[in-house]
């Protein structure tokens, strides 16, 4: 029995140690190394806290940083607006047509993500199809390709589902009696709103806001792709220095430096969850 | 006063309730009593405001409901699996309704603590509704829809998710308190045994339409219908056919007459005869039948023998056991004869 149980667990932890704890401890080394002019550039002679002190000093990478807790802070906030009212009608929506809809949802999945992003340059760019309307009216075009606009849309476009399929798990199971009682005892359809469906589907928000900001965040693609020169993101940053520079202990550090800041978010959130349910538990 | 007059929903193709006309009295308990399907939780949810109906009026103290959404409603309902709010207290819950009128805070505490001594919860208010069992949350439940002071409240099957014993003393304390409050009430139950200890008058409905209105006692006693006489108590029914009006009917299978106490117009009619007016053995000035004892049915208060008749036809005779089991029970096969006063017969419409 318990060996038994011991080789059931030994499976996920060979595949934890092997895929996330050693490429970490790599990483993580690499940022301890000496940068140096070999193949692999850096060198494990001297270890040294030199390059964790260097981005954390330097402001350019605090600029990154800050800048791509901004954009995905923003992006999170425009997907969840977006996203609450999708997940919410196909929830509401009739049991036939609520899976053609999730469907529709989960569509683009289907193709590429690098094909998908490319097509936002042929719909974005001065001479693409948004730039149709402008020009049947006679006006100057606008300038979206290579904008903040432009990022934005790319990202709030890519993690959209991200955002729908966890809210839309939460909704479909809020019980309608709940709705139909409190407008029962008075409540009009905006205060049955905001008094029961949206503290009811929170956790669904925290699932929605986890998934879109974490890997958000790090993006890279979007904003290269998308984004003018000025959106220097830390995915970007840490691209340049690794491929660019050929500065591995420099990005290594950026990415050990990003992968707390990412721990950090969901483990605040957990905490006050765990918080809030630890106050409602019987006494 | 509430007064429905034609009332018709239907989803689709199916129509749920039709043409229902329907008073209930100030200060009335009214029990709507149906099987599953008859329509009666749709009527409850029509008046409620959450079912919008494709004919007929509702009208509530001269107040059109209709044309009302659900939350102008004077109105409350006691939802049938309570749907008490999980993220609030049960003092939250209970203010819930007072809350969205607009009350000030102060009221609010006031009437909610005067609402929780009334089901009996004083100091339960900081509590989740998670953390209370069932009795405590049906009784939550009944606090926050009255605690608005409707002038009519819905209950949706209000006993149904509790057990026996406690289905029975929560019976009597919700009539207790409707009685001390005076609010109407209309209760929607398949339990035929609540319809009748609770009622004021009962509904029993049937096809999305009301089979027979009455108290208690009119509808056990005089029910209209074969329907009826089934669904509310057992019922052994009989065919039988008078030749005259009068108080004489021949029985079609064994061509036996017997005596009735109420009239019958001559022609083909069901006679109904409630079990527990049916006797074991013979009785002077009633009437009597031969027949061979086919099954017999223990139920600790009571004792049923059910007595095949020479046609076939079954009788069910239910005794109950007041003087313990000891010498009443009849062994199976045994010739028996069975007899009930004229005024135990129920002459029902063929």
């Amino acid at each position: 029995m318990k060996a038994g149980r011991l080789l059931v667990l030994s499976v996920p932890w060979a595949w934890l140690t092997l895929f996330l704890l050693a490429p970490c401890a790599i990483v993580l080394a690499i940022a301890l190394a000496e940068p140096a002019d070999a193949v692999p550039p850096f060198s494990l002679l001297h270890p040294t806290l030199d390059n964790l002190a260097f981005i954390a000093t330097d402001p350019l990478y605090r600029a990154a940083f800050l800048l791509s807790l901004k954009v995905a802070g923003l992006s999170t906030v425009i997907c969840l607006l977006t996203g609450y009212p999708m997940a919410l009608a196909i929830a509401r929506s009739p049991a036939r047509q609520r899976n053609l809809l999730l469907l529709l949802v989960m569509l683009p999945f289907w193709t590429g993500f690098l094909m998908r992003i490319n097509a936002w340059i042929g719909l974005l760019q001065d001479d693409g199809w948004i730039n149709a309307i402008p020009q049947t009216l006679g006006l100057p075009p606008w300038h979206l390709l290579y904008t903040d606009s432009a990022m934005y849309i790319g990202i709030v476009y890519t993690y959209l589902p991200f955002m729908v399929l966890p809210l839309y798990a939460r909704l479909s199971q809020l019980d309608t009696q709940l709705l139909d009682a409190a407008a029962d005892l008075g409540a009009s359809p905006w205060r049955v709103f905001l008094s029961v469906t949206l503290p009811l589907s929170m956790p669904g928000i925290w699932a929605g806001v986890l998934l879109v900001f974490i890997p958000a965040v790090g993006e890279y693609v979007i904003p290269e792709l998308l984004g003018g020169p000025q959106a220097q993101l830390i995915g970007r940053v840490l691209w340049q220095e690794f491929f660019n520079n050929r500065d591995w202990p420099t990005a290594a550090s950026l990415a050990c430096a990003l992968l707390v800041l990412l721990l950090l978010v969901p483990a605040g959130v957990i905490w006050a969850s765990v918080r809030r349910t630890a106050n409602s538990e019987p006494t | 006063m509430l007064i429905v007059t034609g009332l018709t929903i239907r989803f689709g193709t199916t129509t749920a309730v039709d043409r229902l006309d329907l008073r209930v009295d100030p200060g009335e308990l009214f029990v709507l009593l149906g099987s599953s399907g008859s329509g009666k939780t749709t009527l409850l949810r029509a008046i409620g405001g959450f079912v919008q109906p494709a004919a007929g009026n509702i009208v509530l103290n001269d107040l059109d409901l209709v044309a009302l959404p659900p939350h102008r409603r004077p109105v409350n309902t006691m939802f049938q699996s309570y749907a008490l709010f999980p993220h609030m207290t049960v003092a939250a819950n209970i203010g819930f309704g007072l809350r969205m009128r607009g009350m000030a805070r102060g009221d609010i505490e006031a009437r909610v603590s005067e609402m929780l001594d009334l089901v009996r919860l004083p100091g339960f208010g900081d509590r989740r509704p998670a953390q209370l069992s069932g009795g405590q949350q049906q009784r939550v439940a009944l606090a926050r829809s009255l605690a608005p002071r409707p002038s009519l409240l819905l209950l949706d099957e209000p006993l149904s998710a509790l057990d026996r014993n406690l289905r029975r003393d929560t019976r009597e304390e919700l009539v207790r308190l409707q009685r001390s409050l005076g609010i109407a009430f209309i209760l929607v139950t398949h339990d035929q045994e609540e319809a009748l200890t609770m009622a004021d008058r009962i509904g029993v409905m049937c096809d999305g339409r009301l089979a027979q209105v009455g108290t208690p006692a009119e509808v056990y006693e005089r029910p209209n219908t074969r329907f009826v006489a089934e669904f509310l108590g057992a019922a052994n029914v009989l065919p039988a056919v008078a030749h005259a009006s009068g108080t004489r009917l021949e029985l079609t299978g064994l061509g036996t007459v017997v005596h009735t106490a109420t009239m019958a117009m001559a022609g083909p009619v069901l006679l109904a005869i409630r079990p527990e007016r049916v006797r074991m053995g013979a009785m002077p000035e009633a009437n009597a039948l031969q027949g061979v004892v086919a099954d017999r049915a223990y139920a600790g208060e009571a004792l049923t023998h059910t007595v095949r008749l020479a046609d076939g036809n079954l009788i069910r005779a239910t005794q109950s056991l007041r003087d313990g089991l000891g010498a009443e029970q009849i062994a199976i096969g045994s010739d028996v004869t069975v007899s009930w006063r004229p005024d135990a017969c129920i002459v029902l419409p063929a």
